[in-house]
């Protein structure tokens, strides 16, 4: 994942400049943005406003009409646990305890080293193998909670990187 | 020529390794000098037996599953690129597994066959036979084509889609749209998905006629976020598709046009709403709109659209290839051709299960399924996503179509069945409902906007033993305010669970509060 959210507008603009000609183009917008940089900010709005001829209240409430759309940098990888009835049948309300408890962090918040985002998700389509959890845009199926707490650890390491 | 071997890459054998075990054959096999030719297929919809690894002999594709990549230097000591049978893991032929042999293949007839993005191999298994067909005829003889199939909308409503097309068809218009329903949001349903992932072209192909029949030249697929695969895949195939003329502005020399761009939702499952989607096209909130006027008439950007489902879309090929009746042959009653199920929750073998309307959830669950995952009793299953019924053992054996389900209060909707052991609260199944509903609401509504609030909160008294028997006869009513007052089915159909809870399985709402036990 990403290490840096840093923006300028003119890279929210660039983006905008290459969707703003689709027919309803507020959404593939703010995808890009999101993808850019792991969230939309603030400062973005008024410049989508101003290119799109709308109104920031416009902008802000399609923003915070979509739950994934977030405001604040996520950290280095967002992890996605399914609370949906079939993965219910299969464990998700203990494993979804589990998780807050090993991460120390409830949902949409991200633990204090800034590596994991906690987020809840209703159904991920993996519904005949649950548990499932989804890490950045990778789908895990059959998550126990040690299963779970392997992926963290392996999310944790960080990959050294040599200089030569 | 090298060993052809498959190893799927749709979202349940990736979530389940299949990346690590393609990897770990090319080494094994590279190690020993051995050749093979990897393909990395879709899936055949057997997820209980993913990664389902196949392997081409003289005398068919045969089977080996569940894969784990620990599993691969056994199973080619076995004799894996011979077909060998002699492995605790080998399945035979990949086709003779009666799980597979026992459906009806219509709309899945591909799925896990090919190579999702390979145009020659949907040509080799009869792809765009159906587009083809439609290309010679009239606007009004496809639409005609597909009323005669008795093809009902395969998102939930069961509304007939032929109707519909007629009605966009006789809308004149400068712009007309197919709008594509891929917000696929009721968990226990992943068909949508499988079909999108390995079988794209059918998808396009259902498109491309749809836009034929109607007089639409923009096509546009609304699929869900939390499908970042098959994002991926529609996009490489719509590319290839467009370089062979399957779709833009000459469709096989035709010169008839279709465009289709596919467009992400953002984690709303109000979008999966027909007219919440259409505003969330158009780059809004994705609040409901009132009916009328029918999207038919005034959809897309105010234009008339056809918005249908995947399935619905996908089923159109084999229709316009194989004649109407071909398709109409199946079924029951006013429910005709194939449903695709999908066995979901906890179950020891799940997957897609095509079949005609008027099998029985029980045939499903026991005989496809083999029961629960983890061994315990069967005691509930929740049909047709977050907005149905659960239904308890004794409707078991009631036949899956529309109208007996509908007769019970119960829904087929989208196809999921999620099973449930005995270890299920029904109350908190309950509660669940309620709270989903509180969460992706489009908040247009009083009624379900407040009054999924309000239902988590009554739940919550009744389970924690206050006044029980007046907060069930407050959530009764609240229920029928829901179903009455909602301007849409996420209001509308919630209290459905609800109340198939409550009258199913009374007891679960009058348990010893927590922590009173012992």
């Amino acid at each position: 994942m990403r290490d840096s959210h840093e923006w300028t507008p003119q890279a929210i603009q660039a983006e905008i400049d290459a969707l703003r000609h689709k027919p309803g183009a507020l959404l593939p917008i703010l995808h890009a943005i999101q993808d850019r940089i792991g969230f939309v900010p603030e400062g973005a709005v008024p410049i989508i406003a101003d290119s799109l001829g709308q109104t920031r209240a416009e902008v802000h409430g399609v923003i915070s009409f979509y739950h994934h759309f977030r405001t604040a940098p996520p950290g280095h990888h967002v992890v996605q646990v399914c609370r949906a009835e079939a993965c219910q049948a299969r464990g998700a309300r203990a494993l979804e305890a589990h998780a807050k408890d090993r991460l120390g962090v409830g949902y949409h918040q991200t633990t204090p080293d800034r590596e994991i985002t906690l987020e809840a998700v209703y159904c991920l389509g993996n519904c005949a193998c649950g548990p499932s959890v989804r890490v950045d845009d990778a789908v895990r199926g059959r998550v126990t909670p040690e299963a779970f707490d392997a992926l963290v650890d392996e999310l944790r390491t960080q990959p050294l990187e040599v200089i030569a | 020529m090298s060993v052809r071997v498959f190893v799927p890459r749709d979202t349940t054998a990736l979530s389940l390794d299949a990346d690590a075990v393609a990897d770990r054959l090319r080494r094994e096999a590279a190690d020993r000098g051995l050749e093979l030719t990897l393909v990395r297929n879709g899936s055949r919809g057997l997820a209980w037996l993913e990664p389902l690894v196949e392997v081409e002999t003289a005398a068919g594709r045969v089977a080996y599953g569940p894969v784990a990549p620990g599993d691969v230097p056994t199973l080619l000591d076995a004799g894996l690129l011979e077909g060998e049978g002699d492995h605790p893991l080998a399945l035979g032929p990949t086709e003779a597994i009666p799980y597979l042999a026992r459906q009806q293949r219509l709309t899945f007839a591909r799925i896990g066959v090919t190579d999702p993005l390979s145009i020659a191999d949907y040509l080799a298994h009869d792809g765009f036979r159906g587009l083809e067909r439609a290309l010679d005829l009239t606007d009004q003889d496809i639409v005609e084509e597909v009323k005669a199939s008795g093809l009902r909308g395969r998102g939930g409503a069961a509304f007939p889609t032929g109707i519909k097309w007629q009605t966009v068809l006789d809308t004149p218009a400068d712009q007309k749209y197919i709008v594509c329903n891929a917000d696929e949001g009721d968990s226990g349903t992943f068909a949508d998905r499988l079909l999108m992932e390995c079988d794209p072209y059918l998808l396009i192909e259902g498109m491309a006629i749809a836009g034929l029949a109607v007089g639409a030249t923009q096509g546009y697929i609304y699929l869900r976020s939390e499908y970042p695969l098959a994002k991926e895949i529609l996009d490489a195939a719509i590319a290839r598709a467009e370089a062979a003329g399957y779709l833009g502005d000459d469709l096989r020399g035709s010169g008839r046009a279709f465009h289709l761009e596919v467009r992400l939702g953002a984690g709303a499952y109000i979008c999966g709403e027909e007219t919440s989607l259409l505003e969330s096209l158009e780059g809004k909130r994705g609040l409901v709109r009132f009916k009328p006027p029918l999207p038919a008439i005034e959809g897309l950007f105010g234009r008339p659209t056809v918005v249908n489902n995947v399935l619905s879309l996908a089923a159109v090929p084999f229709i316009l290839a194989e004649g109407a009746e071909a398709y109409a042959d199946h079924g029951m009653g006013r429910s005709r051709g194939t449903l695709a199920l999908q066995l979901a929750g906890n179950v020891r073998r799940g997957g897609l299960v095509e079949l005609a309307f008027g099998t029985t959830l029980r045939t499903l669950m026991e005989d496809f399924g083999g029961g629960t995952a983890s061994g315990r009793p069967l005691r509930a299953v929740q049909v047709g996503g977050p907005l149905c019924a659960y239904l308890p053992e004794h409707q078991w054996d009631l036949p899956l179509d529309y109208e007996t389900f509908a007769e019970v209060g119960a829904g087929v909707g989208h196809g999921g069945v999620v099973m449930f052991d005995d270890s299920v609260d029904m109350a908190e199944q309950a509660r669940f409902s309620m709270e989903f509903c509180k969460v992706e609401s489009c908040g247009k509504c009083t009624p379900c906007r407040i009054g999924s609030t309000r239902g988590v909160e009554v739940i919550d008294r009744i389970r924690a033993g206050r006044d029980r028997d007046a907060n069930l006869a407050l959530l009764g009513e609240l229920c029928e305010t829901m179903e009455d007052g909602s301007l849409c089915a996420m209001g509308g159909m919630t209290p459905f669970p609800v109340q198939s809870a409550l009258r199913h399985f009374p007891d679960d709402f009058r348990r010893a509060p927590e922590g009173d036990r012992s």
